[in-house]
């Protein structure tokens, strides 16, 4: 295949079992809707090999930061496709929450409402 | 990490650690779907406790330290694994199917998910960032015996090698060969042998004077 086939592959050392916070959290929120009932986990699978295969179209994934950022993409779309979830409703509350951490000094913790006062 | 973006003057570097987009991106459809009473965030600390804490390779080696103990339980083991791994408390939370697939001196298994990252997770708990990587998933099928050996495994000359692709439905679980020398080890001790890539069926359990 490409050249990138014959890459080594990226093992041997001890990794956590989530990089990034937002990995797990992401992570949970995809097993936990599973698990709920909002969608069977064959519809996940199909849906995230899709975009996986989409992204890897682009560049070789190393299924590290950019298998996470295909799992959220999944997530989202897999959720404005089958709930009443606004894609702008996502894009508010992710501003809010810059808004909030930008509002906070550093060390303090973050709540939602600094951010939804600066904005409104 | 690079820093190239970074700003000395940015007039926001008092404030809190601004999150990457991504995890501000998470934390909005948590909360909108939190409000919406669709998502309960008890439950999502807890699943990330179980698959951060109690759920990992060494379930998996706890199975295989019993097969290799216990013929009986190895040959229910094989023959229905959802079965006996529930009478462990062992269980997928998805739905799916478990399957062991036994290595032989005759065949050797080796697990991939070439559709996305399918992966045994009530035994082996969440996958490595190689399992996931297009590199794997493309050229376990394809040259199935040079991934091996990037991982430093060589097999007998006529080794037959077996590739399995997991699914949504089916996940699969390598029991390796019990290493010569280990006759007078008790399950714990062969547990102990057990690594999580020989269950993917990328390494082999080494015997214990060998091992590090």
């Amino acid at each position: 295949m490409s050249a990138a086939s014959s890459l080594c592959l990226p093992h041997g050392g001890e990794e956590p079992v989530f990089v990034e916070p937002w990995h797990a959290q992401v992570f949970a929120l995809t097993v936990h809707l599973n698990e709920s009932g909002r969608f069977t986990w064959a519809d996940w699978v199909a849906r995230f090999s899709a975009t996986l295969k989409r992204h890897g179209l682009a560049r070789e994934l190393d299924g590290g930061a950019d298998y996470f950022d295909a799992w959220l993409e999944t997530l989202e779309t897999l959720l404005t496709e089958t709930t009443d979830l606004a894609p702008k409703d996502v894009n508010m509350m992710r501003d809010a929450w810059e808004a909030a951490y930008l509002a906070t000094p550093h060390g303090a913790p973050v709540h939602l409402e600094a951010g939804l006062t600066k904005k409104l | 990490m690079a820093h190239d973006d970074a700003h000395p003057d940015d007039p926001h570097h008092a404030h809190s650690h601004l999150p990457p987009d991504p995890a501000l991106r998470v934390k909005a459809l948590e909360t909108i779907l939190t409000r919406r009473g669709l998502v309960d965030p008890a439950a999502l600390d807890e699943i990330i406790d179980i698959y951060q804490n109690k759920i990992g390779p060494q379930n998996g080696a706890r199975v295989v330290a019993k097969a290799w103990s216990d013929p009986a339980f190895k040959a229910a083991l094989l023959e229905d694994a959802d079965t006996v791994l529930r009478e462990m408390d062992i269980y997928g939370r998805q739905g799916e199917h478990m399957v062991v697939v036994e290595n032989t001196p005759e065949t050797h298994n080796m697990v991939v998910c070439t559709l996305c990252s399918c992966y045994p997770w009530p035994v082996l708990g969440i996958p490595p960032a190689w399992y996931k990587s297009d590199a794997y998933r493309a050229r376990a099928v394809r040259e199935p015996r040079k991934v091996l050996a990037d991982f430093g495994v060589t097999l007998v000359e006529g080794t037959k090698v077996r590739v399995w692709d997991s699914t949504a439905e089916v996940r699969y679980l390598v029991l390796p060969m019990r290493p010569a020398g280990t006759e007078d080890l008790d399950e714990d001790a062969l547990a102990a042998l057990v690594s999580r890539d020989s269950m993917v069926g990328t390494a082999l359990v080494a015997a214990p004077e060998a091992a590090t």
